[in-house]
């Protein structure tokens, strides 16, 4: 089995890992409550989408 | 060489996948909403849809076909007698998946898939009826430029017998303004109705007439929003066995 030659240095493991970046995630306001709320999901605090209600949609503080 | 099943594969073999699917089939007719996870919902929606073709065929052969899926038959009984009927004009489409927030222990994406069983809504007739409400307000605005600036801030757009909702969509009376009105459908419903309580109200009527009378149609046919709290009786159902 291939295995690498050399042990990899701290600097280069860092550098890789410097451009492991998380990527902010998408929302818009919700057009019924004009909460917080990703798009093409429905409302996490009041459960609306596209004019439907999906109570179990809806999330509490603790629950998001 | 065989077509791959499409979509995720779900539990521990041929068998349990089979199983699962056929148990959430089952609920799905039994309750006509459930809360799954998004890959679950969308290996539901073809089997679950294929079923309906069946149902909406009706006879002993397609029955027998969908036991061999479903097998509780009071559940398959619900599916040719009441969803089939429901779903006679509709060609395809038959649930709706909606994503809704991750799941709190796995952060799995979940999803609600429901049976879609509000009558057909052509695209057609709904802009023929956009195009009345537009000409109906249009004169209603002529006439009101006529007549004295009355102080009519209570009244809907739709006339004397409508009323713009409180803020939260409240009525602004509930001893009388009792039937909501849906601007984006184009429906009323009437109180104890199948969707009054999932319908957001953007106006207010005081009697069904009134909301006919504006353009607004019964939601899921006239004789579910007849003002009685109870369903609308099965006359077109049919037995077969």
């Amino acid at each position: 089995m291939a295995v690498p030659k050399r042990k990899m240095s701290r600097s280069n493991t860092r550098s890789r890992r410097a451009n492991w970046k998380a990527t902010p995630v998408a929302v818009s306001n919700c057009p019924v409550c004009n909460e917080l709320k990703q798009p093409h999901l429905a409302c996490p605090s009041c459960g609306s989408y596209n004019g439907r209600q999906y109570p179990d949609a809806v999330r509490a503080e603790h629950q998001a | 060489m065989p077509t791959p099943t499409k979509g995720p594969r779900v539990g521990g073999g041929p068998a349990h996948e089979r199983l699962i699917l056929a148990n959430l089939a089952t609920a799905l007719f039994e309750h006509d909403r459930i809360t799954t996870t998004e890959a679950k919902a969308k290996r539901l929606r073809p089997l679950a849809e294929r079923l309906v073709t069946f149902a909406k065929r009706g006879d002993l052969h397609a029955r027998r076909r969908v036991l061999t899926v479903v097998r509780d038959k009071g559940v398959v009984h619900r599916l040719f007698t009441e969803i089939a009927p429901d779903m006679a004009e509709r060609s395809g489409g038959y649930t709706r998946i909606t994503k809704i927030a991750p799941r709190k222990g796995d952060n799995a994406p979940m999803a609600v898939i429901e049976l879609v069983r509000e009558a057909v809504n052509a695209k057609p007739q709904r802009a023929v009826v956009a195009e009345a409400e537009g000409a109906t307000r249009r004169s209603a605005a002529d006439k009101a430029a006529e007549a004295a600036p009355a102080a009519e801030s209570a009244d809907g757009k739709y006339g004397a017998d409508s009323a713009a909702p409180l803020d939260g969509g409240a009525s602004p009376d509930p001893e009388k303004f009792v039937v909501k009105g849906n601007e984006d459908s184009m429906k009323y419903h009437v109180e104890g109705s199948r969707w009054f309580e999932s319908t957001v109200a953007e106006v207010w009527f005081t009697t069904p007439e009134a909301a006919a009378a504006a353009g607004f149609e019964p939601a899921g046919g006239a004789s579910a929003q007849t003002g009685a709290p109870e369903e609308a009786s099965d006359a077109s159902s049919e037995s077969d066995d």
